[in-house]
């Protein structure tokens, strides 16, 4: 079980790292474009418009949290 | 050769050499302080698993519809991009101290010189698995890297040729000096490898959730420059900031 946590801690720290809310909101935003896509949408603008947002979000909490 | 594959190679280039300029402070460390039998069997046998990883994952890469490939892929490489742009602007902007292989080195080093000596099946364990650890850790972004932005981009051997070119440079260069590379701009490369992360992440996800981008392929260019300002934006603004929050604290002191 120990060994198995580890192993998933691993995975987490490697693809998540610092900040899950990036990995959360990227999500949203992609599922947003696939949403709008299959709706015959143009959806190419969502993550170009989300992905700096994002970043910005984060960088504040990590100068927060420091 | 067109745009894609050229910035493929690059981003491998760029990223993998990051990687392994780590791994080899982290092997001559491990070397110095613990001898090189040991730390270079470490290293063989982290290549070993490396070279297992990529046989195993790089033709069942191939076998995935293009398109869900690069959603996933896509999606993985914005959520790593924006964590290594994320690191890279606090650096730059100076609320998170730069990287400094010399100083990396040194701990390393102290570290390994004040562990005790245990051997097992002839090596010194501790250097073994600390050149093991390093090198299969760092390994593993150079893994990942090639075979996702070579099988999105549709040619591994193009990203294993750009992640080769770095190995041959890296090692070629540390075992003539011998030394961490300290003078290797690592701060900026990451800088550079996180806006290229990111770039192609924003790219493959919209194809892979079935938008289409204006211009086609033309629009690669087009997001790389987005990224570029505004990665250049945050800086300024977080080093403006920076800089009124130490000079208020001098005014206060």
């Amino acid at each position: 079980m120990n060994w198995l946590r580890r192993f998933g801690r691993f995975w987490w720290d490697f693809v998540i790292g610092d900040d899950w809310l990036v990995a959360a909101c990227v999500a949203i935003a992609i599922g947003a474009t696939a949403a709008l896509a299959a709706a015959d949408i143009a959806a190419w603008w969502v993550l170009p418009l989300a992905v700096p947002l994002v970043l910005w979000l984060s960088l504040r909490r990590a100068i927060r949290s420091a | 050769m067109s745009t894609g594959d050229a910035f493929l190679v690059l981003s491998a280039f760029l990223a993998s050499g990051v990687e392994f300029v780590e791994a080899l402070t982290i092997v001559l460390a491990a070397g110095l302080a613990r001898g090189w039998r040991s730390a270079l069997a470490g290293l063989g046998a982290a290549t070993v698993v490396l070279a297992v990883i990529v046989a195993a994952l790089g033709p069942a890469l191939t076998k995935i519809p293009i398109d869900a490939l690069r959603l996933v892929v896509g999606a993985l490489l914005l959520v790593f991009g924006l964590q290594w742009l994320r690191k890279a602007i606090l650096r730059a902007s100076g609320y998170k101290a730069l990287h400094d292989e010399d100083a990396i080195f040194a701990r390393e080093l102290a570290e390994a010189e004040g562990a005790a000596h245990v051997e097992r099946a002839g090596v010194d364990w501790y250097g073994f698995t600390l050149a093991f650890k390093g090198v299969l850790l760092e390994g593993l972004e150079v893994v990942f890297i090639v075979l996702t932005f070579g099988s999105a981009q549709g040619s591994i051997p193009l990203a294993a040729a750009g992640a080769a070119a770095a190995l041959v440079l890296v090692a070629g260069v540390g075992v003539a000096v011998r030394a961490p590379l300290a003078r290797v701009p690592e701060n900026a490369t990451k800088f550079a490898v996180g806006v290229m992360l990111t770039t192609f992440g924003i790219f493959w996800s919209v194809e892979g959730a079935g938008a289409d981008w204006p211009g086609g392929d033309a629009a690669l260019l087009g997001v790389l420059g987005f990224v570029v300002l505004f990665s250049f934006l945050f800086v300024r603004l977080l080093r403006r900031e920076r800089r009124t929050q130490l000079r208020t604290a001098e005014a206060q002191a």
